[in-house]
């Protein structure tokens, strides 16, 4: 049945692939462009809203399980994101043109306020309108530590290996690999798979 | 310009501490970035964040202004290479791998031993962060308000930000 499944399901890829045909590298990177000059506040919903909804070049199920590698993995969601449905769709190049489709509009951006705030980041006004927007920053972060609470941390425990974490980086001064390691291995320890699967496989 | 090697190896040692989001790095971007080399000061690096954030795209390209002051158009270009190009390398291999060890029951282990790990340092970058950015009364409110109204509403956070420095603009000038 399972066999069946994989069959329907890849003959659904064959049809898609026949309707989306070659999707071209030059289209990749115009798509990602566009998510990167547009997706303010936060790329996820844009990458969602483009990828699956408009393009229909990854299916819900795809999306939330590169976007749960992508959290996993060392890099940002959006450039992993990127990396992954590039990947998907033409290989490494469609990867590339991806990454540099999505981040170019903000590096741009970012380039010319750097310039901008050089020269004029020590006025009055520009210092105290950017004293406002620091603290927003770091209500922004905690919003999204709390949100990413409610989905991945699964018990008490989880909310244990947080804090020491935080206390190791932030008391202790610990470099970020050292605690990554550290921390890392006694959660993913705690976390090892049940003894079960041995038995049932004895039996 | 000789700078250049020190940009370069400083971020793509960053990239990699970027589990979970941008923030993981924050800490260790501080002490590189501000005490090490001395590239900017910690309010300008705060500052260029939190800008950051109210920019399209990938949450993180405040590194390009860096590069920029540094290293200018060169060492811009430089820095985005070396900031996103190894963990886009290391994506592109892992994820490969990781699709067709469905089944290894340690694969679960790792994703929810990871979970924890990588929440914690996002909070241990927000936490030095606030160190420079939350000065009193009136920057924590800014802070909480934010907070509060993202879990209430579905609100672009992006507005918010912009929203902040009006407020800012009007509370912290002096007359």
């Amino acid at each position: 049945m399972s066999e069946r499944a994989t069959k329907l399901v890849l003959q659904r890829g064959v049809d898609s692939d026949a309707a989306s045909a070659e999707v071209s590298i030059g289209l990749i990177f115009l798509e990602f462009l566009i998510i990167g000059a547009t997706s303010f506040g936060g790329v996820v919903p844009y990458l969602r809203g483009s990828l699956v909804t408009k393009r229909h070049w990854v299916d819900d199920k795809e999306f939330v399980e590169m976007l749960s590698i992508s959290q996993s993995l060392p890099g940002l969601n959006a450039t992993n994101m990127a990396i992954l449905v590039g990947d998907k769709l033409r290989g490494a190049l469609g990867s590339l043109a991806a990454i540099i489709g999505i981040c170019l509009p903000g590096a741009v951006l970012m380039y010319v306020v750097g310039v901008f705030y050089r020269s004029h980041g020590d006025h009055d006004f520009v210092t105290a309108a950017l004293k406002g927007v620091a603290a927003a920053a770091v209500g922004l972060i905690l919003s999204t530590v709390m949100g990413l609470s409610k989905k991945a941390l699964a018990g008490k425990i989880d909310f244990v290996f947080m804090a020491l974490t935080v206390i190791a980086v932030n008391r202790f001064h610990q470099s970020v690999p050292r605690t990554l390691v550290a921390v890392g291995l006694l959660a993913i320890f705690f976390h090892r798979p049940p003894k079960k699967q041995k038995e049932s496989a004895t039996l | 310009m000789s700078q250049i090697p020190a940009l370069v190896r400083v971020f793509a040692y960053l990239s990699i501490l970027t589990v979970g989001g941008g923030m993981a790095a924050f800490p260790e971007m501080k002490i590189l970035t501000v005490e090490v080399h001395q590239w900017l000061t910690f309010p300008q690096l705060i500052h260029l964040y939190s800008v950051g954030q109210m920019a399209p795209g990938p949450n993180m390209m405040m590194i390009v202004a860096i590069g920029q002051w540094v290293g200018g158009m060169f060492g811009a270009v430089a820095v985005l290479i070396a900031f996103f190009g190894p963990t886009a390398l290391l994506t592109f291999v892992v994820a490969r791998l990781w699709q067709k060890m469905e089944k290894w029951p340690w694969r679960t282990s790792i994703q929810q031993g990871l979970a924890p790990v990588s929440i914690g340092l996002l909070l241990a970058g927000c936490f030095t962060m606030a160190r420079g950015a939350i000065s009193g009364m009136e920057t924590a409110a800014i802070a909480v308000g934010v907070l509060l109204i993202l879990q209430q509403y579905k609100v672009n956070p992006a507005l918010l930000v912009a929203g902040s420095a009006v407020l800012g603009m009007f509370s912290f000038a002096p007359k």
